[in-house]
């Protein structure tokens, strides 16, 4: 899970990583009254920037500096309800502007083709370390971190000299870094960056921007579920996480079940193949019921996926492995008359292809079973081919 | 011979007592594993009944193996437990430990690796959220269905489950010497190379299949493996052409951040190193059919030379 930068800042206040003070507005009124609160105490700059998990913010005038109350509130006015690249911003922070000398970069990752912890870090901070590895790579330090040493003081120190973090700032942030490690470690992060680090002129060193990610297989000892972000979340996708089912949107008319991550990521590349003969033809779901796909499974995937009103036809695929395809078979039978007994009648059509363990009684479960709307067809190539026709003719339709 | 796991391997079972323990322990049985042993703190000194037959139950691995030369472990212990489950066998030192379990925090992952790494690499870790290794008509370790497919030269390596029981399935008729599920998840244990490597020195492997899918980059690591090392032919099949950026696809690592991690790349990459990419799974047997038909017109003995003599592409 991603967090938004006042969440990461949210963590990182709690790990005592320095941040400049800040409050979250939703609303344009609530942007003017923070700031009001920071003028009372004397700090009337503010900054108002735009919550999205995303990057570019401020290219995208997503960032702007505001005088005071009024001019925070119709910074905030500009930028609520701004699409940066796809995102709807839907609330603002509003921070106190800090006055910066000089800016850095500090982060901890997963480094999945070493197998353990990175951490980067740069003189050269806000801007995106991307480019900043791109222009002077000298300038980017790449320290390994191993998860069973960690980073203590000297670690940190080390870390931040290798980034030619010049000395004014040197303690303060080899501090961020190894305070910013106990958040990475205790709560179970995969990304923690700070970029920038900012050096204030009157010498403090402080997290100005934060990206962090949480690793969601940590859930069951993590309270991390406070973070969970319901309103760009897509209203399909929330039901269907409520109903325990790995389901996600995408934008075309093949609505797609199958069984195992990568059958059915293949399953979608195979029916956007096929759809390219079928005037662009696009699955429209990433739907994985798992390895035993019992009717109740089942009956609930096929309601999550029909009730996506872009679907025009359904394909089922599924690879019998130690459950066998006549158990899967029933399955999809009772799973229709289910869902008629829920009163909603399937009329889309749904081709379905069973391989694998016990194929041939599966399939003539279903051929007996005789509900009009199912068509089987043997192989995944066809069947793919085929959810994609009838698609494509009920588009047209 | 096979790779990792052969006739000869003694398997444990890391939660024999648990109902995955009990229910794939029965079925590796069935399909002619030896079975030996299993671990449960709280229930040694019984014995647990796997399809008719009686298994003891240990209190550690170490006990496991002193007692009974267990030298496989297969761990089912939930996700809560499995980072101290793969430690104790790390530090009993066996040979070979196959992580089913899904769902393990990247932070446990990391810190058994770099654990297994501080003792030697003693212990080859397979896995975590893997279907298991399978050596047909040998042994089978996992969850992989032991009937879908027979013994025979084709070498398999895959993130993904259920794609290589698409694949063991599609290709029965010629059959596998071993199938080994590395897993999806970012961090794993035995990687694509690692697999790549064992099968290029197996004499009973002729070519070698290579399931991928989005995120990370051991795909294009594995694509220069294969270039510089290996002389056996390799197919390939890459999984996620249609994932957008930043949505997880079920795999805690199949996820495409920024421009790095996805298919395009990973495909372009293996057939940079001269490997035959298939854009479906049928597609992909049927190129392996292709080069198995090749093999065999050759005498049933691969096409290959010593790595040393070799030029230019794989043949």
């Amino acid at each position: 899970m991603d967090l938004f930068e006042y969440q990461a800042k949210e963590l990182f206040t709690e790990y005592g990583v320095p941040t400049q003070p800040g409050k979250v507005a939703h609303t344009a009124t609530e942007a003017r009254d923070i700031a009001a609160e920071f003028a009372a105490d004397g700090h009337p700059l503010v900054v108002v920037k735009a919550q999205v998990k995303t990057g570019g913010r401020g290219k995208a005038g997503g960032v702007k500096l505001a005088d005071g109350p009024e001019e925070a509130y119709a910074k905030a006015s500009q930028i609520l309800g701004m699409d940066i690249k796809g995102h709807t911003v839907h609330t603002v922070l509003i921070a106190q502007a800090v006055d910066i000398a000089a800016e850095y970069y500090l982060s901890f990752l997963l480094d999945r083709a070493n197998r353990t912890f990175l951490s980067i870090c740069s003189v050269q901070g806000g801007m995106e370390i991307e480019e900043v590895a791109h222009s002077s790579p000298d300038a980017v330090a790449r320290i390994a971190v191993s998860p069973l040493t960690g980073v203590d003081a000297a670690k940190a120190k080390e870390i931040i000299a290798a980034g030619h973090i010049p000395a004014e700032a040197a303690e303060g942030a080899a501090l961020l870094a190894e305070r910013l490690w106990a958040m990475f470690t205790d709560e179970d992060a995969t990304l923690a960056e700070v970029n920038p680090i900012a050096l204030t002129k009157d010498g403090q060193v402080l997290a100005v921007d934060g990206k962090v990610t949480l690793d969601d297989n940590a859930a069951f000892r993590q309270e991390h579920a406070r973070f969970a972000d319901t309103s760009s979340t897509d209203p399909i996708e929330a039901r269907a996480k409520a109903k325990h089912l790995n389901y996600v949107k995408l934008d075309g008319e093949v609505g797609i079940i199958g069984n195992g991550a990568g059958l059915v990521m293949s399953t979608l590349d195979v029916v956007a193949q096929a759809g390219q003969s079928f005037g662009g033809i696009r699955p429209a779901n990433f739907l994985d019921i798992g390895g035993g796909a019992s009717a109740e499974v089942m009956a609930n995937g096929l309601e999550i996926v029909l009730s996506d009103p872009s679907v025009r036809a359904v394909l089922v695929n599924v690879f019998g492995g130690i459950t066998s395809c006549d158990a899967v078979a029933n399955g999809i039978v009772s799973a229709i008359s289910m869902l008629a007994e829920r009163g909603e009648h399937v009329d889309l059509p749904i081709v379905v292809r069973l391989d694998g363990n016990n194929a041939a009684e599966g399939r003539r479960i279903l051929a007996d079973a005789g509900i009009k709307v199912v068509e089987q067809v043997d192989t995944m190539d066809g069947a793919a081919r085929r959810a994609a026709e009838l698609a494509s003719a009920a588009k047209g339709a | 011979m096979a790779i990792f796991l052969t006739g000869q391997s003694r398997v444990m079972i890391q939660g024999i007592t648990g109902s995955e323990g009990r229910r794939h322990g029965a079925r590796m049985l069935a399909a002619g594993t030896r079975i030996v042993g299993g671990t449960n703190p709280r229930k040694a000194g019984q014995t647990v009944e796997l399809a008719g037959t009686g298994v003891p139950v240990f209190g550690t691995v170490a006990d496991t193996m002193a007692a009974t030369g267990a030298d496989v472990s297969v761990i089912f212990v939930p996700a809560e437990r499995t980072k101290d489950a793969v430690i104790e066998a790390i530090e009993a030192q066996i040979g070979l430990c196959i992580v089913i379990t899904e769902g393990i925090p990247v932070h446990d992952t990391a810190e058994f690796w770099a654990r297994a790494s501080a003792a030697g690499n003693k212990t080859r870790i397979i896995g975590p959220n893997c279907p298991g290794v399978a050596s047909p008509g040998k042994s089978n370790a996992g969850i992989i269905p032991a009937d879908i497919t027979s013994e025979g030269r084709i070498g398999l390596v895959s993130k993904s489950g259920t794609l290589t029981y698409q694949m063991m399935y599609e290709l029965r008729d010629i059959g596998f010497s071993t199938a080994v599920g590395i897993g999806g998840d970012p961090v794993i244990g035995t990687t694509h190379i690692d697999c790549l490597q064992a099968f290029s020195e197996d004499p009973e492997t002729d070519a070698i299949v290579m399931i991928g899918e989005i995120g990370g980059d051991a795909e294009e690591r594995a694509g220069a493996f294969i270039e510089q090392h290996v002389t056996k032919p390799v197919v390939g099949y890459v999984a996620g052409f249609t994932a957008p950026e930043g949505k997880t696809m079920g795999h805690a690592g199949a996820i495409i951040s920024g421009s790095s991690g996805t298919a395009q790349a990973k495909k372009e990459a293996l057939e940079k190193a001269g490997v035959r990419v298939g854009k479906t799974p049928s597609e992909t047997a049927a190129l392996v059919r292709e080069v198995m038909r090749t093999v065999l017109a050759q005498g049933g003995r691969p096409p290959w030379n010593p790595p040393q003599a070799r030029c230019g592409s794989p043949p």
